[in-house]
């Protein structure tokens, strides 16, 4: 934190000598100093309170009854815990669809967006262009996003249809119908969305690597890759370990992409841990269980936070 | 030793054709699917069949009126810019002050404050929607576009605070000095000292939290499920799903709803991409 402040800004009693009864309430120094900022963040605090914090209290409540969302809670314990790890087979289908998400979104967008950063740093004439007109799917929202891959990964009119008729058979098929692939390909569309986010971060990070670095590898006789793994990932690795952080927390939250292009189908094959609460909830009204998942969710992404500050706390330096 | 340092760059400063010609590939990548959007929102219904990806071969622009009144555009623009401008204006009033007491005012315990606040901002929406859903069905909240502004509001404030509080801290606070000894009250101050200064602050998170809005989806999916106030999105969705076969009509649609954010974006992509990239927001 970088406070800096001249004066105490807070005081401002350049006449401290005046008997305080003679001073109107809302000008004594107990009112400005210690009252009056609270009344400046109060509002927002209550919103706050309201919508996250007080619902995110009562979840762990709600978790521990059977209860429709109307009527009567029946308090039951641990049991839609007992229910969701040892019976409910499409939770444990979902968190194996959820960790499969995480280990490619860990992957394909870090490898595209490390590669793409390091090409565009050193690029000085067009860097502008590039960077405004590759970060566009980024502002694109996620129904249209869908609706342009839904068309062109269409079996009968897309790019498959257009590769099979030249023929490449094997391309032409019903990306997001097919069990096997439909997982894969939602994955495929999200992350054309936001890989270029992690460009844009990466490639801020190493334009703030201070170029004599790079010059001295090169005195030193560093190929382009070593380049890279010496000094580049060296240079960046506080934006890569909290991007690496926050997207396998993310892994955890998704929800849009697999809801608009399969809602979980076919067959369960692209269910989330997302789609699967969001059923539950909003499809079957079972509120109490569909509190359980959202603590367990929660508890993921709890854990994976706790995780890199136990790493940190061992003196891992990112 | 400028000379000499200048043949040695020639000499050894790698070429970047190769650098260009990846970053070619990746940009097609990138902008070729909005390209065939593009084409195909110009393209009659008969020559989509034919054509689905190409350039269209006769412009037909019929697509975008019949898609404005098809897709009731008018009705659901409307409701998403309402949501967007009371969502901004809430959330840099409310913000705004949050951030400049906390920054300036010093209140007691402003910093566990900021702790509360991070941790805030790990909790998921899937923790506590059940009975967020609950608790804004007893207070007459879903359905009502009301509703969805607090949610927003609420849920994007950690950030809002955090990025108006780091811009007020740059300020400095001789300024205000200078105004209280003439005499400025705290919202004097913050009136004609803080928010002249700070206004990049508020833009940024002002464009944060409206593209924010305008896209989002999981929430409007949730709270609002009365069609006559369908924000555009959860609207294009059912609309696509009226018209799945006609990628002529779908993709006009689309198009009139990314052109605002579009054309906002590249006239203030620098302050857009700053303001994305601080503080790892995801859409």
């Amino acid at each position: 934190m970088t406070e800096k402040t001249t004066l105490d800004s807070g005081n401002i009693e350049l006449v401290p000598s005046r008997p305080q009864s003679n001073v109107r309430w809302d000008k004594r120094p107990f009112f400005r100093q210690k009252i009056l900022p609270w009344v400046f963040i109060a509002p927002i605090t209550i919103l706050y309170v309201m919508v996250v914090i007080g619902p995110s209290i009562s979840a762990i409540g709600y978790s521990l009854t059977d209860w429709s969302g109307i009527g009567e809670a029946e308090f039951i314990g641990l049991e839609n815990f007992r229910k969701l790890f040892f019976e409910d087979s499409n939770f444990r289908i979902a968190f194996g669809n959820n960790l499969r998400w995480m280990i490619f979104f860990l992957s394909v967008p870090f490898i595209l967006a490390l590669i793409a950063a390091s090409m565009l740093a050193p690029i000085k004439r067009g860097a502008m262009f590039l960077r405004t007109s590759i970060f566009i799917p980024y502002v694109l929202p996620s129904v249209v996003v869908v609706a342009i891959w839904r068309n062109l990964l269409s079996p009968r009119r897309g790019i498959g249809a257009w590769l099979g008729d030249r023929g490449f058979e094997q391309f032409n098929r019903a990306y997001f119908g097919n069990p096997d692939t439909a997982l894969f390909s939602i994955a495929f569309v999200d992350n054309w969305h936001f890989w270029v986010f992690l460009l844009i971060l990466f490639l801020t990070a190493m334009q703030s690597i201070p170029p004599e670095l790079y010059e001295a590898a090169r005195i030193d006789g560093a190929t382009r890759v070593q380049e890279f793994w010496y000094v580049t990932v060296p240079g960046i690795l506080p934006t890569l370990a909290f991007m690496l952080m926050m997207t396998a927390i993310w892994s955890f939250l998704v929800f849009d992409y697999v809801w608009l292009l399969t809602q979980g189908g076919p067959a369960g094959a692209s269910e989330v841990l997302g789609t699967f609460l969001y059923k539950e909830a909003f499809n079957r009204f079972e509120a109490g269980y569909a509190s359980a998942v959202g603590l367990t969710i929660s508890t993921f992404a709890m854990l994976i936070m706790g995780f890199v500050v136990f790493l940190r706390r061992r003196g891992v330096e990112i | 030793m400028t000379a000499l340092r200048s043949i040695f760059k020639q000499g050894r400063e790698p070429s970047l054709v190769p650098n260009y010609i990846i970053m070619g590939v990746l940009l097609a990548f990138a902008l070729a699917p909005i390209l065939v959007l593009v084409f195909n929102s110009l393209k009659g219904t008969a020559e989509i069949g034919t054509n689905p990806l190409g350039p269209p071969q006769e412009i037909v622009w019929e697509n975008f009126p019949n898609a404005w009144t098809q897709g009731n555009f008018a009705n659901t623009m409307g409701n998403s810019a309402f949501l967007v401008v009371s969502t901004v204006t809430l959330q840099l009033a409310l913000c705004g002050l949050a951030a400049y007491s906390l920054a300036r005012l010093k209140p007691p315990g402003g910093n566990a404050y900021m702790v509360v606040l991070l941790v805030g901002t790990t909790i998921p929406f899937w923790l506590y929607v059940v009975p967020l859903f609950i608790l804004w069905r007893t207070l007459g909240l879903v359905n009502n576009l009301l509703g969805l502004i607090i949610i927003y509001t609420a849920g994007g404030a950690p950030f809002a605070i955090f990025l108006l509080r780091a811009f007020m801290l740059a300020i400095p606070s001789d300024l205000e000095d200078a105004a209280r000894i003439d005499g400025a009250n705290e919202y004097q101050v913050f009136r004609h000292v803080i928010l002249p200064l700070a206004w990049p602050g508020f833009l940024t998170v002002g464009l944060v939290t409206a593209l924010g809005v305008w896209s989002e989806y999981q929430t409007a999916l949730i709270f609002v499920t009365n069609p006559d106030l369908y924000p555009v999105t959860t609207s294009y969705t059912a609309f696509v799903g009226r018209f799945s076969r006609d990628w002529g009509l779908t993709s006009a649609a689309a198009i009139m709803m990314i052109a605002p954010v579009l054309i906002i974006f590249l006239s203030l992509q620098r302050r857009f991409i700053e303001g994305l990239t601080q503080g790892g927001v995801k859409l």
